[in-house]
């Protein structure tokens, strides 16, 4: 039980894909202008995370070796293209404004080192929530960034005003760069910043430390 | 069974599986979720419709909006109203394949990159009571990759633009997709399709738009999309041109001269 938990609830904070392993940030960089779409992407790569590692997993001992990236890849592509249909179906403005992400989430590195460091060593039910936590410490970042940029840059948040906007006669000026990419870089710095002050762990140790060499030491 | 896992059987075995069960997955996906989003692709056009018209607002009923527009069925080398078919029901593509129902485009003239056409094409009417308000035509031609739709919104004496719309294409991400970007569509109101020896002029230019004469019609390129932007233009040129819905449109010229 304790074991369950550890897998489903570690990536979330202690050990989270973007802001511990850093994996998975260009999707977070380009869905995250407003809220819906980041949501939506947040549901399809969880349930694309989830699916493939249970799938992944029941095969796992017959998997011939070299060709496991390729079986991962053909499970993992399946499985998108399946999400992504079901969003057209759906949700179908929000997919449009999603246009190539959903498809990009087949090269997301979250889902593929998942599948590989995961799925291919542990049972079916436990590869399932250890795609499903993942998707989730995906989702908990994303939905951070996205609420930031969403609020501070256009003042509403799934498309409510909250904040009123001074072109509307209210008094917030919008941020513009909250809407550019770069802003998204800024956020996720940030949130890695308070991640590892919260868990002086996370913080890596420097590869390299410059210290001063006494010659008779080297003699 | 660590020695047959990696035997050139069991390779083979894994990857016809494989592939069998994920193809049998997004087929099914693909066949179970086609009506649904067929209906949304209706109601996306239908959409756009309205946008290009001016009437749609956030929330309201699609549906209901485009039933107020009036729809007609044009033959497109007389300019005159077909009455004996119904243009809602009208499907274009499937008229547009069917030698009955198409004629070819001779390679000159074949700006859009389209080989055929269907002889008849709908045409959709905003009313105010009795008089018409916009004339909207559905166009559509080859951008750099994949052939573009949209709705092209015109004065009630066709000659003036009122809007342009896009609602499916598969141009560059970030590039040729710029023809969906509200700034540069709000360019298009108010540009004329012909000069003044009746010939299509309407045109996306390289860059800027100069000014002088013809800025009147032509409107900015995107950059880093020239090839879409040429696309655009083609496309237009040979819609509004004589061989699709050039008589039509003189005629409705005619009419208002007539009227005024």
């Amino acid at each position: 039980m304790a074991d369950t938990r550890k897998v489903l609830i570690d990536p979330i904070v202690d050990n989270n894909p973007i802001t511990l392993q850093v994996l998975g940030i260009c999707s977070a960089l380009a869905v995250t202008t407003s809220l819906l779409p980041a949501l939506l992407m947040c549901i399809a790569l969880t349930s694309v995370a989830a699916m493939s590692g249970a799938a992944i997993s029941s095969i796992r001992h017959r998997i011939p070796n070299n060709i496991r990236i390729i079986v991962q890849m053909t499970i993992i592509a399946s499985f998108v293209i399946v999400v992504d249909e079901t969003l057209k179906a759906f949700a179908f403005e929000t997919s449009k404004q999603l246009s190539v992400f959903v498809g990009l989430i087949i090269t997301n590195c979250i889902i593929l080192g998942r599948a590989e460091a995961f799925a291919m060593k542990n049972g079916i039910g436990m590869s399932f929530l250890d795609g499903l936590g993942n998707g989730l410490g995906y989702s908990v970042v994303l939905i951070i960034v996205a609420t930031t940029r969403e609020l501070f840059g256009a003042g509403t948040l799934l498309g409510t005003p909250i904040l009123p906007l001074a072109a509307d006669g209210g008094w917030y000026h919008a941020n513009g760069m909250m809407l550019l990419p770069p802003s998204a870089f800024f956020i996720i710095g940030l949130l890695i910043w308070a991640v590892r002050t919260a868990r002086p762990k996370q913080v890596e140790r420097p590869e390299y430390q410059i210290h001063e060499v006494h010659r008779t030491e080297v003699l | 069974m660590p020695e047959s896992r990696d035997s050139i059987k069991n390779t083979f075995a894994v990857a016809i599986g494989v592939s069998l069960l994920c193809s049998v997955l997004v087929s099914a996906a693909a066949v179970l979720l086609k009506p649904a989003q067929e209906l949304n692709e209706t109601r996306y056009r239908q959409k756009i419709v309205l946008e290009v018209a001016g009437l749609y607002d956030q929330g309201m009923d699609i549906e209901q909006g485009f039933a107020s527009i009036d729809a007609q069925l044009v033959e497109l080398a007389s300019g005159d109203y077909v009455t004996t078919l119904d243009a809602r029901s009208f499907d274009v593509a499937a008229a547009a394949s069917e030698p009955d129902s198409s004629v070819a485009i001779p390679d000159a003239l074949d700006l859009a990159g389209i080989q055929r056409r269907a002889t008849m094409m709908p045409v959709y009417r905003v009313m105010d009571g009795d008089a018409v308000q916009q004339v909207i035509l559905p166009v559509y031609g080859k951008g750099l990759w994949s052939t573009m739709y949209g709705y092209l919104s015109l004065s009630p004496d066709g000659s003036t633009v009122q809007g342009l719309r896009f609602y499916e294409h598969a141009e560059t991400p970030g590039l040729g997709d710029q023809i969906e970007r509200e700034e540069w569509l709000a360019e298009w109101p108010g540009k004329r399709l012909y000069g003044d020896d009746g010939q299509p002029r309407l045109e996306v230019v390289r860059g800027k738009v100069a000014g002088g004469p013809s800025a009147i019609y032509q409107v900015d390129g995107l950059s880093g999309a020239t090839l879409t932007g040429q696309g655009v233009s083609r496309l237009l040129q040979y819609w509004i041109g004589p061989h699709a819905y050039g008589p039509y449109l003189e005629k409705l010229g005619a009419k208002e001269e007539g009227d005024g």
